[in-house]
């Protein structure tokens, strides 16, 4: 771990006024897994951009195998031996792994491309890594986990030595992200150097060997993994100290929703198989588990969007047939869905139109939508929610996701909804926001706002919800106390061994 | 160098990307010209002589631009909503043979003032009608509309052909395949004597600026705008997809449908299968060229049918060959959609 395979020295670049690198130098070594740690906006990936090529730097130097790198070639970059893994996959569905994998290595002036040397190449490299792939699997069908294998092996294909992952967890499950580090460490026993981006505390001190922290386009800190702690990274990143909020004790108020024997078929498939539960106002109800065992569905069937197949629910003690988008909203229900750009905004659309779209019937007057209070509206989530870097009529594309999340947050809040559904609220949030989300749904409980919590994300339930319950194929476990709730027991229930969990908690709520 | 996204689109830029995008056509149509051994200013003096400098040019280049307009709107109104509606031209031919019918074998005795708008009516619903079949096939099996509704273009246009050789084949026009007119009260007034300028120009316009009140001020404009750029927001936020696909659909449908009833009762009275010269592909253009803004439309509209009136007179006049007016047309398209892609990114270094 001695001998230096890359050193990027001194490097600085501007965007317009912003500096977002400033005399930024890192060395990584043969066999060594380096963490980029920052906030969204530290420069971790005009970095790395950088160092690919991407961007030509406006001083400094890098250095790959003693070798210097020319500045703004990706080409090179590549020939060097640097390959990237990008957060959004740089891969073509309609083609085979295969063809993915081989696309850009033969000159398009070659009579007939050598598949089967690309094969045997790639099976090789397969093996020798444990990325298990079918070469001839049409990406498309293939899982978000599985397209991000083929996309390291694409950069392995390149001959890379250094692997560049731009936060490779951002759009794995939990388990497909173990599964994913092992692999990291892996590769890094075997010789090849590794540089990750991220901005998740856990998963930078389970894998890196040593953490290098950006804020604000300056390197902070450099910690070897085992010299450091969450605490002080966190602080690091943000600047200050972080205090996610917990939930102070209270007392629950009456039931305000309650399901019995839900189900969901769809296409032949049951989604939610007989689920119950009872929500309190004033209460926050965690539901945990491992992300597409029913998650979706059910904040589908609460939200208007989905139909149920059967099961009754009461809302306010009355019993309620399917209600509408239009009526769950009526009705006083807040609902943060589980993928902010795909659901929960339309980004080509004004801050304005979002904030109002699911609220139409108020905001619309015999058919003429009343522009002028939609605009109020939309001030009022803005200077009451914080949220930065638009104005009413700018399009919500523009805002980080940080601020899309508090603008959603901020059009459901400000109506003081009496049932809250909130969805993975904080995912992919940096430490900041995941903080200012928290602040805002305890208020909401503090208000006697009842929070149905859907996360996989256990610290983030530990802190907020007062009960919890575990969903796994479509069934909901028995809610148990957070107060005498453990990691353990979490685990277990996660993994659908109910009745072990049990054991030993005798206070099951 | 490298595509950057714009955050924000300056209005002047908007504003001027077609006018930037006529004037690249026209200097590459310039060069055409040449090529054709005509003295290149001339031509385009011949040009806008042809369609603006007389009585007779000018009322000829509106009275192209009335269907050219109700077609834009048409695709303009559907690209909006990402409804891919290239069956324009099989929706006017179907409003113009609905109308012919239903005014020569039901309605014919009605005075004007009653038969038009019913007229108008049913030459809309028949547009409705033949969008909505492949409307249907999408929401139900997901039949991509772009083939659908291209591919019905020409099963419409046989359908007429067959009508006008059949049971609404004019027994007095001597053998040709064309249909029965409509009565003499069903035809629009002229809105200048002598000329085949009629009222559809009025009713063309009032139109525009509907949809365009439509799209911006109401919830339905909204609603199908979102449907549109993201569809599983759409659904989240309790816009019903289907009803506003329809709605969408009817409104362009419906306005391809009328550009053939316009034509039918304010210049032609009966149909043959030469009653468009491609109107309803042309609408595609004119939407693109105008940003698929409703008001743009009647502008883009009007230079559309400018290059054609126009592009015809000098050819006639110069021996130039007067497909230099498609050519002009195309190369507008061609250099607006650059244009609208310059609108949205800027160039990096």
């Amino acid at each position: 771990m001695s001998e230096n395979v890359l050193n990027i020295a001194n490097v600085s670049k501007r965007f317009g006024t912003t500096l977002a690198n400033d005399d930024i130098s890192l060395t990584l070594a043969k066999g060594e897994i380096v963490a980029l740690l920052g906030e969204n906006g530290a420069g971790k990936t005009t970095l790395m951009s950088i160092l690919f090529g991407h961007y030509t730097p406006d001083s400094g130097e890098i250095t790959a195998f003693g070798q210097p790198l020319p500045p703004g070639k990706p080409k090179a970059a590549i020939r060097a031996g640097i390959g990237m893994v990008h957060q959004h996959f740089s891969l073509a569905p309609n083609l085979t792994v295969l063809e993915n994998v081989m696309t850009g290595t033969e000159s398009l002036w070659r009579p007939a491309s050598n598949a089967r040397g690309a094969r045997a190449k790639l099976m090789a490299i397969s093996d020798r890594f444990g990325l298990k792939v079918d070469p001839d699997a049409r990406l498309g069908d293939l899982s978000v986990g599985e397209q991000q294998r083929v996309e390291i092996l694409k950069a392995l294909y390149n001959d890379a030595r250094i692997l560049v992952l731009d936060e490779p967890t951002a759009v794995l499950t939990n388990i497909e992200a173990e599964g994913m580090f092992r692999t990291l460490k892996d590769m890094a026993a075997q010789g090849l150097s590794l540089i990750f981006i991220s901005h998740k505390l856990d998963e930078v001190m389970a894998t890196a060997h040593r953490i290098v922290v950006l804020r604000g386009g300056r390197m902070v800190a450099e910690r070897r993994a085992e010299a450091t702690s969450k605490a002080e990274l966190a602080e690091l990143m943000v600047g200050r100290a972080v205090h996610r909020p917990r939930r102070e004790a209270a007392t629950p108020g009456e039931v305000v929703l309650e399901a019995e024997g839900l189900t969901l078929r769809q296409g032949g498939v049951e989604r939610l198989k007989s689920i119950s539960f009872r929500l309190r106002a004033g209460e926050v109800l965690g539901i945990i588990g491992v992300s597409g065992n029913g998650q979706a569905p059910l904040a589908g069937v609460l939200g208007g969007t989905l139909r149920r197949s059967g099961g009754d629910l009461r809302l306010f003690g009355q019993p309620v047939g399917h209600l509408s988008v239009a009526e769950v909203i009526e009705a006083g229900i807040g609902r943060i869905p589980e993928d902010r750009n795909h659901q929960g905004v339309i980004g080509e659309m004004a801050i304005w139109e979002n904030a109002i779209l699911e609220r139409l019937p108020r905001f619309a007057r015999r058919g003429l939508v009343d522009r002028k209070a939609g605009l109020g509206f939309a001030r009022r989530i803005i200077d009451g929610f914080d949220v930065r870097g638009g104005s009413p009529s700018s399009r919500v594309r523009l805002l980080s996701g940080g601020n899309m999340q508090k603008l959603i947050l901020g059009r459901n809040l400000i109506e003081h909804p009496k049932i809250l559904i909130a969805a993975q609220p904080a995912r992919g949030l940096d430490e900041g926001a995941v903080a200012a989300v928290h602040e805002r749904i305890l208020e909401a409980r503090r208000a006697g706002a009842a929070v149905l919590l859907i996360s996989e994300d256990l610290d983030e339930v530990m802190a907020l919800a007062d009960r919890i319950q575990a969903i796994v194929g479509g069934r909901l476990s028995p809610p148990v106390s957070a107060d005498t709730a453990n990691a353990r027991q979490l685990g277990l229930m996660m993994a659908g061994e109910w009745d072990e969990s049990m054991k030993g908690a005798a206070d099951a709520v | 160098m490298r595509f950057e996204r714009r955050d924000h689109r300056p209005l002047a830029l908007v504003i001027a990307t077609p006018l930037i995008a006529v004037a690249v056509a026209l200097t590459l149509a310039g060069g055409l010209i040449a090529l054709a051994g005509a003295p290149v200013f001339e031509a385009f003096g011949k040009i806008v002589t042809g369609a603006f400098g007389s009585r007779l040019a000018l009322t000829e280049t509106l009275a192209r631009a009335i269907p050219l307009t109700l077609t834009g709107l048409a695709a303009a109104v559907a690209f909006r909503a990402r409804l891919w509606n290239i069956g324009a031209e099989g929706q006017l031919y179907l409003g113009a043979i609905t109308v012919a019918g239903v005014s020569a074998h039901l309605l014919g005795g009605l005075p004007g003032f009653v038969q038009i708008p019913l007229l108008l009516i049913c030459g809309a619903a028949a547009g409705m009608v033949l969008l909505l079949i492949p409307l249907w096939l999408r929401l139900r099996f997901q039949v991509d509309e772009v083939v659908t509704t291209l591919l019905l273009n020409f099963v419409a246009i046989l359908f007429v052909s067959m009508l006008i050789d059949g049971v609404l084949k004019d027994p007095m026009a001597f053998g040709w395949p064309q249909s029965v007119p409509v009565t003499s009260e069903a035809m629009l007034p002229k809105l200048v004597a002598r000329s085949r300028l009629h009222w559809g120009l009025v009713l063309a316009l009032v139109l525009a600026v509907a949809v365009h009140l439509v799209q911006s001020r109401t919830a339905f404009g909204l609603q199908s705008r979102a449907a549109g750029l993201n569809p599983a927001g759409a659904v989240f936020a309790g816009v019903p997809l289907g009803r506003t696909l329809v709605l969408v659909a009817m409104i362009s449908g419906g306005l391809a449908g009328l550009a053939g009833a316009v034509e039918v009762v304010g210049v032609m009275s009966y149909v043959t299968t030469e009653l468009s010269s491609g109107y309803g592909y042309s609408g595609i253009v004119v939407a693109m060229l105008a940003n698929l803004h409703p008001l743009g439309v009647v502008l883009a509209a009007l230079f559309t049918a400018a290059m054609f009136v126009g592009a015809d007179a000098m050819g006639r006049s110069m021996n130039v060959p007067s497909y230099i007016a498609d050519v002009t047309v195309a190369l507008s398209l061609l250099s607006m959609l650059v244009a609208i892609f310059f609108t949205q990114y800027r160039i990096r270094r």
